[in-house]
């Protein structure tokens, strides 16, 4: 446990903190030192919100640029600034830095904030050590001048600078009584940050300072947020992307005790009412009765038909696809191959199911050039951008309050900021401050889903029977042109949402080739956790596996051969071996293991589990997990990450599962869209394997682990190949036959 | 016609329609936010309370139902985190986004006082009726049996 403590200041003080930060502040940090993704997004003459301020009271307050869905990086990347800051931790104060992406964007984004795919470590850490040294030598320099001695004579120990040889000492508070802050921030070389074993908070585990709040009810979420005046909205969408509506019983919703207004919108009837009871039970009458335009491309697609299509077109050999991956050159090597084999696999539709159904609080003023708007986002800068383009005002005139998340997963970075949208366009209509709450229906009804998806996988293998050549013909369900079309178009067309981690990444198969074969059923669609390496991994591993077992080698010697060029890969690999006990035997269990490079994060896992054969029922045991982030920076959040990620992964594979049936989703609840409860999940057994190289992320690493491990278990067990997932009892029990 | 009902210790009453949920009564007119909705349809648990003493859907509870009773939600289970639960919650490291965790603790709380030395199995069946979707189960048994352990 951590000595530290700390305060979390939310949203609603934050401009209490910044006014009672009455003393210095750091504004240059976006000027030098931050990388040139940012500096090249826009102007700095902005730049009026620091990183840091330091208080006379030697209160630190950290913005914070990465927002908060329960991945910690609220605590992670103001932890950073603080240590090479040589800050006292119990004297930080965080808060979440405003919406200006020249000094707060993601760098792996564009510069724009956005905090998704478990980047927020490994894209600030090197900008954010930096700042933070930049802003200690400053302390340092002025104190020199204080002291009237020279800057290599001081040095730092938490909140204070010290001279050692007369043993004077000043606060950090002190010196941001009488400082002065030059123009230009100062040089710091890579060299002058600290030594991994200097480090006093990085790797040392202190309390997210958001988790007291989680147990008292106090932790604000934009659920939560009341406003004098506000009314309540409801929205029915339509059950098709793009389909208009057409009529509904007006007269029964305003027959509704409470109900003002029904609003028709774009994209469906949006009711508005003084309680939120009144706007649910509308909600019900407009969803019984209203009838909706066939605008819309999903109309008639039928998700199980679709897969099959999507199946033909991977095995077609002359269906036309592009190259989305290439290494050596596939095209020319297979045909030389001695032998070769070749395997389909399956992914169905999934819903991220945050437990924070989506919502959004606004206000818009009466005369629609401005707004306020409150969300959990996992992007400042879209919602932001979003609402402006709505009400067809500048970004500037859009305050964000953004909240702690209930949940993210990938739902909350949608570029058109749907959820948020809904509640700007009944408070314009209202010209009142509107909270929209999404039912759990509406929720998944109105999901955006890991896509549907169809593997194609060969091998060619040379004469001693080694793998010369991979290819991997991919037919998806479009996600980055429907998810955020602006990217989409940066990337130079490139489907990365849906395709990443289709190649093997850390194996030594020298010609590798993947290939999109593009589909889009107008079904919405969207990133997930574990994103694309839920589904591409699930079948380059199941397959590696096939591999293995064809040629009667086990599958973790067999995966150990193949990563023998990627040493960080092979002690991942062999530490969950060895926690695992890897090659015993046990009755009626199998043992199944997979192995990834998630972004240069390494993971491995091993699972153990028993088969019911009369339900088709697959139960999981253990789930061991062994991960090579770099630097841990949180070690324990680690953890809690990668359980909670194996966790995730597991409801994918074994239960969770959205069908569409006439363009619509069929599901609607939590009793036929079945995720993982306390009772279903094995032990798991997570360790860290702790390098000195450059951090990588940790939130979604070891969900992409769980659906060929277990995959290939049930093979170990059974002797037969599951290869659509989920594996619900169903499937299971027919492929068992 | 209005309900009276006890809520954390304190007279309350509320004229919402009779067939309102309570946990709407909780969250928009009584304003203790940290029940939440999750499902709407006592599937989830994120609402969870205690309701004379004993854990109750929020969301499946009509609050004409809750006249002359006594509800307890998160902010009344203690005035300062407190309460055993909590403080095993926060040495476990429990949450991660958080906003499953008051139903969670509500419905621990609610096991430990029926059954303070409860077996692993007796924990795992009580506190199914909670999804936490962030996966934090396993802390959540951890934290139990640190409360059995340390009271």
């Amino acid at each position: 446990m951590s000595k530290h403590t700390k305060l979390f200041e939310a949203a609603v003080s934050r401009r209490q903190v910044m006014v009672g930060a009455a003393g210095l502040s750091f504004a240059f940090v976006a000027t030098r030192a931050v990388s040139a993704a940012v500096l090249t997004t826009g102007p700095t003459g902005q730049v009026l919100n620091p990183w840091i301020s330091i208080a006379a009271d030697g209160t630190i307050t950290i913005m914070s640029a990465a927002t908060e869905m329960g991945q910690g990086s609220l605590t992670a990347l103001p932890l950073i600034i603080a240590e090479e800051l040589d800050a006292d931790w119990s004297k930080v104060r965080i808060t979440p830095a405003p919406p200006l992406d020249q000094i707060y964007g993601n760098p792996i984004f564009g510069g724009m904030m956005y905090t998704a795919g478990s980047t927020a470590v490994t894209a600030y850490y090197k900008p954010l050590r930096t700042i933070g040294a930049q802003v200690r030598r400053v302390l340092l320099d002025n104190a020199a001048r204080k002291l009237g001695v020279t800057v290599d004579e001081l040095t730092t120990e938490p909140s204070l600078v010290v001279h050692v040889k007369s043993g004077r000492k000043l606060s950090y508070g002190d010196i941001a009584a009488f400082a002065e802050v030059p123009k230009e921030a100062p040089a710091v070389k890579p060299e002058d940050l600290k030594k991994p074993s200097a480090f006093r908070l990085i790797s040392k585990d202190v309390m997210r300072v958001e988790i007291p709040a989680k147990v008292n009810g106090s932790a604000k979420y934009s659920i939560d947020v009341q406003l004098p005046g506000m009314l309540y909205g409801t929205v029915v969408r339509a059950p098709v992307e793009g389909a208009l509506p057409s009529s509904f019983d007006e007269r029964g919703v305003r027959a509704i005790e409470g109900v003002i207004q029904a609003v028709k919108l774009p994209y469906g009837v949006g009711i508005i009412a003084s309680t939120a009871w009144a706007a649910f039970a509308a909600q019900q009458v407009v969803a019984d009765s209203v009838r909706w335009s066939r605008d819309g491309a999903a109309w008639g697609f039928d998700s199980d038909k679709g897969l099959e299509v999507f199946t033909a077109a991977v095995r077609d050999p002359d269906r036309k696809a592009t190259d989305f991956f290439k290494l050596g050159d596939t095209r020319s090597e297979m045909p030389r191959a001695a032998s070769t084999m070749d395997q389909v696999y399956l992914c169905d539709y999934a819903y991220h199911a945050q437990m924070e159904p989506l919502n959004a609080v606004a206000s818009v003023s009466p005369a629609g050039d401005s707004a306020e708007i409150w969300c959990g986002t996992q992007s400042q800068t879209m919602a932001q951008e979003a609402t402006a383009k709505a009400l067809g005002i500048g970004r500037d005139k859009v305050k964000l309050n953004d909240l702690l998340m209930g949940g993210g997963f990938g739902r909350r970075g949608s570029r058109d900021m749907d959820f948020v949208i809904d509640a700007v366009l009944l408070s314009q209509a209202a010209r009142a401050p509107v909270k929209v709450m999404w039912t759990r229906e509406d929720d998944v009804r109105n999901g955006r889903f890991r896509p549907l998806s169809a593997h194609y996988l060969k091998a060619g293998f040379d004469a001693s029977g080694a793998p010369m050549a991979y290819q991997h013909r991919l037919a998806g369900d479009r996600v980055t042109p429907f998810a955020d079309p602006l990217r989409y178009e940066k990337a130079g067309k490139k489907d990365f949402i849906l395709m990443l981690g289709a190649d093997l990444k850390g194996y030594d198969v020298p010609n590798q080739l993947v290939e999109q074969i593009y589909e889009d059923t107008g079904v919405r669609t969207s990133p997930l956790r574990g994103i694309s390496f839920t589904a591409n991994k699930f079948a380059a591993e199941t397959f590696v596996d096939e591999i293995a077992v064809r040629n009667g080698v086990d599958p973790l010697k067999y995966r150990l051969q193949l990563l023998g060029k990627a040493p960080r890969a092979v002690a991942v690999v062999e530490r969950v071996a060895a926690m695992a006990n890897w090659g015993r035997k046990v009755e009626g269990r199998g043992f199944g293991i997979a192995f990834l490079d998630y972004a240069g994060s390494q993971v491995a896992g091993i699972i153990e589990i028993s088969l019911e054969r009369e339900t088709g029922k697959i139960k999981a045991h253990n789930f061991w997990c062994a991960i090579d982030c770099g630097v841990a920076v949180q070690p324990d959040n680690i953890i809690a990450q990668t359980e909670g990620s194996a966790i995730y992964g597991l409801g994918l594979v074994l239960s969770e599962r959205i069908s569409i049936r006439d363009g619509a989703v069929e599901q609607s609840n939590f009793y036929d869209y079945l995720v993982p409860r306390l009772n279903e999940v094995p032990l798991l057994h997570t360790e860290i394997v702790q390098t000195d190289n450059h951090p990588t992320g940790v939130g979604q690493m070891s969900t992409p682990l769980v659906a060929p491990a277990i995959s290939n278990a049930v093979m170990q067990l059974t002797g037969v190949r599951l290869r659509h997932a989920p594996f619900t009892p169903e499937r299971v029990k027919a492929a068992l036959g | 016609m209005s309900v009276n009902f006890t809520i954390n210790g304190k007279p309350a009453s509320s004229a919402a329609p009779s067939t309102t949920p309570l946990l709407w009564v909780i969250r928009e007119d009584l304003k203790l936010t940290g029940t939440k909705f999750g499902c709407g349809a006592g599937l989830c648990g994120a609402c969870m309370v205690h309701i004379d003493g004993k854990r109750a859907f929020s969301c499946q509870t009509q609050v004409s139902e809750v006249a002359g009773k006594s509800i307890t939600t998160i902010e009344g289970l203690s005035a300062d985190s407190s309460h055993p639960v909590q403080k095993a919650w926060i040495a476990e490291r429990v949450p991660q986004c958080g906003y499953c965790q008051s139903g969670q603790i509500m419905s621990a709380a609610d096991l430990l006082k029926q059954n303070p030395k409860p077996t692993r199995d007796e924990i795992l069946e009580h506190m199914s009726t909670n999804i936490c979707r962030c996966g934090t189960y396993p802390r959540i048994v951890r934290a139990i049996e640190r409360v059995v352990r340390e009271g």
